[in-house]
């Protein structure tokens, strides 16, 4: 059968899911609303950011939910000069782990530097949030990250 | 813990995260060959070359004795009816009214049975054997789609005998 | 045989993989399974009836239907009907579940495959759904992405160099040359490869994996059928898997404890490894692995290609187990090493120890 034989189509799924959250998550979700950052006392009083419902490496429960940040430190990062139709930003960015001021692990997201050499690992950043009106309880409250006291 | 906050609207108890995902999708050579065949107003098949058994539509396998079908076969317009059931139940997208009766339609040369709509009779009058026909969209509407086929409708011929498709029930 | 634990000899009796290609147009998943099983079977000169247990490896995401593995059966065919189970996993961990089956001894043979057509949809997304779906595939992160994140983790702690990248790139294209079933290979030198553009800095074109459409089979077997079946069976000596938390910034990405554990456990320090077939389709993942397993430079490692010369998803780990074997079968090798790897940034890891005689 030749090439042109064979069929093609288009084809386009949606899975539209809402996920609930339990409460170490619906902490962390309302407090990104609220504008603040928040993590978990887990093993050896190791605080984790984001939170989990249990010690990423034992499984042990977690405990109380800290505020953590806003700011933290790069701990690495990937430079995107052609943002993909799905990423956070459509000019191009940063991906960035960032360990918040008082965390102990990172969070991932975007970083608005404006060049690649605006970024490097060791610099501190801060969150730019979406207007408060905005939020509804997601990471993309936080538009993203820039550095901190030059922001884009 | 709670999800203290001052927020009017209590706390944040579930996340949208909604997917979409675009394909290119191909359907391979055996089913292309099924599809092409409807956009020329007919039922193409394969037949396996072990058990000579004939499937449409083929996935190019025999699933029975895995070895490719690689003979093409083009059946009949015609078909038996081996089982059926009658759709009182309205769901989302439903273009046709209800009831109206869904069957499998085994037509005559092959060996797999597939989902047609019977219509051009009554709902309480479809039965087992019922030997039907398919009818075709206009042939400026045809397309490789199993939209093409309209529906099947009584051929007039009398009832299969069971014994000629108890084994596809 | 050396081993960490006692284990039931189980050999890799035979081993097949479709053409590794940009997209196989012309076929469906069934079609293009059908003459890689075909193959596997065949060249042992056995049918699907010598077989006890069939287990194989995919993923419905790839191409956004449901249950493809149970359509993909039909290329084996299933009649009377046959013991069988299904991984949502790389086909590695398919030979895994099918050899702790084995280990209980009351079967002897099994068929494992894995396909997948990586080409119908945009892995950028799909490889996105494998994420935390909380605090991760929100925000969209692609793999190319994520994947940059650790080779920067690597340069920063100075344990690589981008030209590190593009040593392994060099290498493993150049090796794939002799590999008729690889999909991109080529004799390129390092400072050349230094010349390509950032995809995602700090990963050039040349440290990416290309995108695959393929297949593969493996016959496992033990006792009798093992020595039957092979003039030089490649024994499994040792086998083990092991996996990190999902929380890409709670782990130490430079770094990959899973692989070393799972290496630990399977027994790879246990004798001189010959060569070592791994899983890692963004080049400084294999700098990882190599650490993490203890390779030194004594060893051949990835003489296929590796995934940087076709990375048919869920496939790719199953041919690194089956590359090792068909070496060891043709005693160019002694003593082998196969890895391989699912989710972000070597998330989860798996290493298989084969032997000769």
């Amino acid at each position: 059968m030749a090439d042109s034989e064979v069929l093609h189509a288009a084809h386009h799924i949606e899975y539209p899911y809402s996920r609930s959250l339990g409460p170490v998550l619906s902490a962390f979700m309302t407090g990104l609303r609220d504008g603040r950052l928040l993590g978990v006392t887990a093993s050896g009083g190791r605080i984790v950011c984001p939170p989990s419902e249990y010690d990423p490496d034992t499984g042990d429960d977690v405990g109380e939910l800290v505020e953590v940040g806003p700011g933290g430190v790069v701990e690495s990062w990937a430079w995107v000069s052609t943002p993909l139709r799905k990423h956070p930003l459509d000019r191009p960015f940063a991906w960035a782990l960032i360990r918040l001021d008082g965390a102990d692990t990172a969070l991932l997201h975007a970083v608005d530097a404006g060049s690649p050499g605006a970024v490097a690992t060791g610099d501190r950043v801060v969150p730019r949030f979406r207007p408060a009106g905005e939020r509804v309880g997601s990471l993309a409250d936080i538009e993203a990250f820039v550095p901190e006291g030059g922001a884009v | 813990m709670t999800a203290a906050t001052a927020d009017e609207r209590g706390p944040v108890t579930t996340l949208a995260t909604p997917i979409a995902l675009d394909f290119d999708f191909t359907p391979g050579v055996a089913q292309s060959r099924f599809l092409r065949g409807l956009e020329q107003g007919k039922f193409m098949g394969q037949r396996c070359s072990v058990c000579g058994k004939v499937y449409v539509p083929s996935r190019g396998t025999c699933p029975t004795d895995g070895v490719p079908t690689t003979e093409d076969v083009e059946l009949s317009n015609s078909g038996t009816v081996t089982t059926f059931c009658v759709v009182n139940v309205p769901f989302a997208g439903q273009s046709i009214e209800i009831p109206y009766i869904a069957a499998q339609v085994l037509l005559d040369g092959a060996n797999l049975s597939f989902m047609g709509l019977i219509q051009e009779l009554p709902a309480t009058e479809v039965r087992m054997g019922l030997r039907v026909e398919a009818v075709w969209v206009p042939e400026d509407e045809l397309a490789p789609s199993l939209a093409s086929v309209r529906y099947f409708r009584p051929n007039g011929e009398p009832d299969a005998d069971y014994e000629t498709y108890k084994e596809y029930l | 045989m050396s081993a960490a634990r006692a284990v039931r000899p189980v050999s890799v009796a035979s081993f097949a993989q479709a053409q590794n290609v940009r997209r196989d147009d012309q076929r469906n998943e069934v079609e293009g399974l059908l003459p890689v099983i075909a193959e596997a079977f065949g060249a042992i000169g056995i049918t699907k009836d010598d077989v006890d247990f069939i287990c194989s490896g995919s993923t419905d995401y790839l191409v956004g239907g449901p249950f493809s593995f149970v359509m993909a059966l039909d290329a084996v065919g299933v009649w009377p009907p046959r013991s069988e189970s299904h991984v949502e996993m790389d086909g590695a961990w398919a030979l895994y579940e099918a050899w702790v089956l084995l280990q209980e001894g009351k079967v002897d043979a099994a068929l494992v495959y894995s396909f997948g057509r990586s080409s119908l949809g945009d892995l950028n997304e799909i490889l996105t759904l494998q994420l935390d779906p909380y605090t991760m595939a929100p925000l969209w992160p692609d793999i190319v992405s994520l994947n940059a994140l650790q080779a920067r983790a690597l340069i920063d702690a100075g344990k690589a160099t981008e030209a590190d990248f593009a040593a392994v790139a060099s290498r493993s294209r150049r090796d794939a040359l002799a590999n008729p079933k690889a999909q991109v290979a080529g004799d390129i030198p390092v400072e050349t490869l230094l010349e390509d553009e950032y995809v995602v800095a700090p990963l050039r074109r040349h440290a990416l994996p290309p995108i695959t459409d393929g297949a593969a089979a493996i016959v496992l077997a033990a006792g009798d059928k093992a020595t039957r079946w092979s003039e030089r069976p490649a024994w499994i000596t040792g086998f083990d898997h092991r996996i990190e938390t999902h929380a890409l910034g709670a782990r130490d990405l430079t770094a990959s404890p899973s692989t070393a554990k799972a290496g630990e456990v399977a027994g790879v320090a246990a004798g001189p490894v010959d060569l070592a077939e791994i899983h890692a389709p963004f080049a400084h993942q294999e700098l990882i692995v190599r650490e993490a397993l203890g390779l030194d430079g004594t060893v051949t490692v990835n003489p296929s290609g590796g995934a940087l010369a076709a990375n048919p998803i869920m496939s790719a780990g199953l041919i690194r187990i089956g590359e090792a074997a068909s070496r060891i079968a043709a005693g160019q090798a002694d003593r082998a090493v196969a890895h391989a790897t699912s989710g972000p940034c070597l998330q989860q890891n798996l290493v298989c120890v084969l032997e000769g005689a």
